[in-house]
């Protein structure tokens, strides 16, 4: 057992070690004199200053929940690929409450604007769930057009909001010269209590706040659930053998909602912690998915589908994305780093196949004598 | 005028609605072999940047003609190259084909991306459209079908229809189609009697990815003559088209001209007078919820090949 797990989190590495490879030589065809001091941006730029680190952490937050969205799904046997729709759906709500319900006290405001993702988050998670569970639909297929359902709903209701007879019920949070929302009120930020101060290269500080520790917490209840609780285990013996798992009396289709639900409820938060931070971020109006859901994807497989292992996954993911932000000083675009995502992804496909051979070169290398056959 | 409106909405539907169908008609060679293939957004985007690339950077030296058929080579090529890598992923090594498939769209946009960067300087690829043919010969002068077909349109339309013509007869007709929908139905039958399952659901695979990347280059060029590294998402699109079209190649000929004429909508609903004046946002969104609800309904007896998605493995026949 515990060799499996050296070969899992050796293969995760070897995954990421291809990834970058294939970058670099990418940056070789582009230019070569600038590759490496380009590439060494990327290996070390997120470490360079407590800043950069915090930075790194700030972005790492929402990838860590939508990951923990897709394992979550695949711990339960399900395919989550509408982690994009349900972080654009809580998005929306957070941001919402955080431009419009400015009545409320800050914190309650704050508090509401999680509370709010989450819910509407699981609500359309819970659209696949549910088509799964009674009309036996491919919740992949079904998450592929939920995406894009969101992607329109959210968009419009930005620009347009909704009214009813000539009355709003939902205002337009639409800022017409950036094609963006509104910018969020400094006092909707989530607070940081002071890692600021720490994450800090003495001149600016980072954006840093207390999302990154609510992942974090996420993370570690998420594996409680799964691996310390029998309603985990129930969920995830749906995953292993659903027959077997109904043999033993486990209601399926009630699990398949539940999951689905709760998958949502996490991409939702991740949509929250996103845009509520002092960055200024506001979420933009062009007809695109959003990208957090499908790095979800890699975060998830890279961290081997172990909640714990997705804290760390996602923080690399993003520390990857820094450095490649600041590359373009360099003259190379960030897109490369999406590249390198998009070749770790493919690779994690077949990690278990990697293991595989990490595991008998292992096996081979104990014990030298003993071929087997 | 209200006639004009129509003529010119039919018009743009073509323009919308061709793409869609080759594309669907990639996605069911694909899956009528048994393989998933939600990639194919990221072929049709690589597909399209090679073959505008291709294009600009000929259209100097070249006439319209040749060079388009160079391009319609390049774009093809370009998504057999792509798909070989979802078919080895998806076939040889029995890996998840969804997370390929994933893989696969986000490398297709930022390579496309990347790329353009490099060789233009921005993300934009330019190109001149030499390609609009005013009235096709005869044909367009015929009343009313020749304005709604053979006006304002392009070779690769024709081009497009003629394929799907071509691949349902493949499909349907030949000893080739027959055992390319068997491994999707039923790979360890289909192997029983001798059938390569591997090298079957590789043609289809290819096939698929020949298509989309087409389409990637047919659905660029009648509507822009700027290229940015996106195809709006028509891959997916395309798989709802397929899915709508309940995997036949009639049907989907429908499904498609029904998707292409929302996008038509959507994109001048404000011109057509008749249409109430909503968001052409929910113009948008009616083909991915037509089709959830499409799914709901059928899926108990879908029309789906019973072992999509399912890696075939001979030990366990």
């Amino acid at each position: 057992m515990k060799k499996e797990g050296l070969a899992d989190i050796l293969s995760s590495i070897l995954v990421v070690i291809i990834g970058l490879l294939i970058g670099l030589m990418i940056l070789f065809v582009s230019d070569a004199e600038q590759a490496l001091p380009a590439f060494n941006t990327i290996l070390t730029f997120g470490f360079s200053s407590m800043r950069n680190i915090g930075d790194v952490l700030l972005l790492a937050t929402p990838v860590i929940l939508t990951g923990l969205s897709v394992a979550f799904a695949f711990k339960t046997g399900l395919f989550n690929i509408g982690a994009s729709g349900q972080f654009t759906i809580g998005s929306f709500v957070a941001i919402y409450i955080g431009v419009e319900f400015t009545h409320l006290p800050p914190a309650l405001r704050i508090l509401l604007a999680i509370v709010g993702a989450a819910v509407a988050g699981g609500l359309w998670g819970a659209i696949p769930g549910l088509l799964k569970a009674f009309r036996n639909v491919n919740e992949v297929i079904s998450s592929i057009m939920t995406n894009y359902i969101a992607m329109f709903l959210v968009n419009f209701l930005i620009m347009n909001g909704l009214s009813f007879r000539g009355r709003y019920l939902l205002n337009p949070i639409f800022d017409q010269g950036r094609g963006t929302t509104t910018r969020m009120p400094d006092s909707s930020v989530l607070p940081n209590f002071g890692l600021q101060n720490i994450f800090t290269d003495g001149m600016r500080s980072s954006h840093i706040n207390i999302g990154i520790i609510i992942a974090i917490v996420t993370a570690i209840i998420i594996y409680i659930v799964l691996e310390k609780t029998a309603f985990g285990y129930e969920l995830k013996a749906c995953g292993f053998n659903k027959d077997a798992a109904k043999y033993a009396g486990i209601n399926q289709n009630r699990n398949i909602v539940i999951s689905m639900v709760i998958c949502g409820v996490l991409a939702g938060l991740g949509g929250a912690l996103n845009y509520l931070v002092g960055t200024g971020l506001s979420m933009s109006t062009v007809d695109v998915l959003a990208p957090e859901g499908f790095m979800g994807i890699s975060v998830a497989f890279l961290g081997l589908n172990n909640p714990l292992g997705i804290i760390f996954s996602g923080t690399l993911i993003s520390y990857l994305f820094l450095g490649g932000t600041r590359m373009q000083v360099f003259g190379f675009s960030v897109q490369l780093i999406e590249m390198v995502i998009s070749i770790i992804i493919y690779f994690c496909a077949f990690v278990s196949l990697m293991k595989l051979f990490l595991m008998d070169k292992s096996t081979r290398f104990m014990k030298p004598k003993e071929e087997s056959r | 005028m209200t006639l004009e409106i129509f003529y010119l909405i039919i018009q743009q539907t073509m323009f919308f609605m061709v793409p869609l169908m080759i594309v669907a008609l990639g996605g069911l060679f694909s899956e009528k072999s048994g393989v998933i293939n939600i990639a194919l957004e990221g072929k049709m985007i690589m597909g399209a940047f090679s073959g505008i690339i291709v294009i600009s950077m000929f259209q100097e030296s070249l006439p319209g003609l040749p060079i388009l058929l160079i391009a319609i080579l390049v774009s093809v090529l370009t998504g057999i190259v792509v798909s070989f890598f979802h078919a080895y992923a998806a076939i040889n090594l029995r890996a998840n084909q969804i997370i390929s498939g994933t893989a696969i769209n986000m490398f297709g946009y930022a390579f496309a991306v990347y790329f353009a960067r490099i060789l233009t300087g921005t993300q934009n690829v330019h190109f001149v459209n030499q390609f609009r043919i005013e009235s096709v010969p005869l044909l367009g002068s015929i009343p009313v079908i020749g304005r709604m077909f053979f006006q304002n349109t392009y070779i690769t339309t024709f081009f497009g229809f003629f394929l799907m013509a071509v691949g349902s007869f493949v499909l349907y007709k030949t000893k080739f189609g027959l055992r390319l929908r068997a491994c999707g139905e039923h790979p360890g039958a289909a192997d029983s009697v001798g059938i390569n399952v591997v090298r079957m659901r590789y043609a289809g695979v290819l096939i698929s990815g020949a298509l989309a990347g087409l389409g990637g280059l047919v659905f660029i060029i009648p509507i822009s003559t700027i290229f940015s590294g996106s195809v709006s998402g028509y891959g997916f699109l395309a798989l709802a088209v397929l899915i709508f079209g309940g995997w036949n190649p009639i049907k989907i000929i429908f499904a498609a001209f029904f998707f292409g004429l929302l996008q038509t909508i959507a994109a001048g609903h404000s011109a057509i007078d008749f249409l109430p004046n909503i968001s052409g946002h929910f113009y948008r969104m009616i083909p991915y919820i037509v089709t959830l609800v499409v799914l709901a309904f059928t899926s108990k007896n879908t029309a789906a090949p019973k072992a999509l998605g399912e890696v075939y493995d001979k030990g366990k026949r």
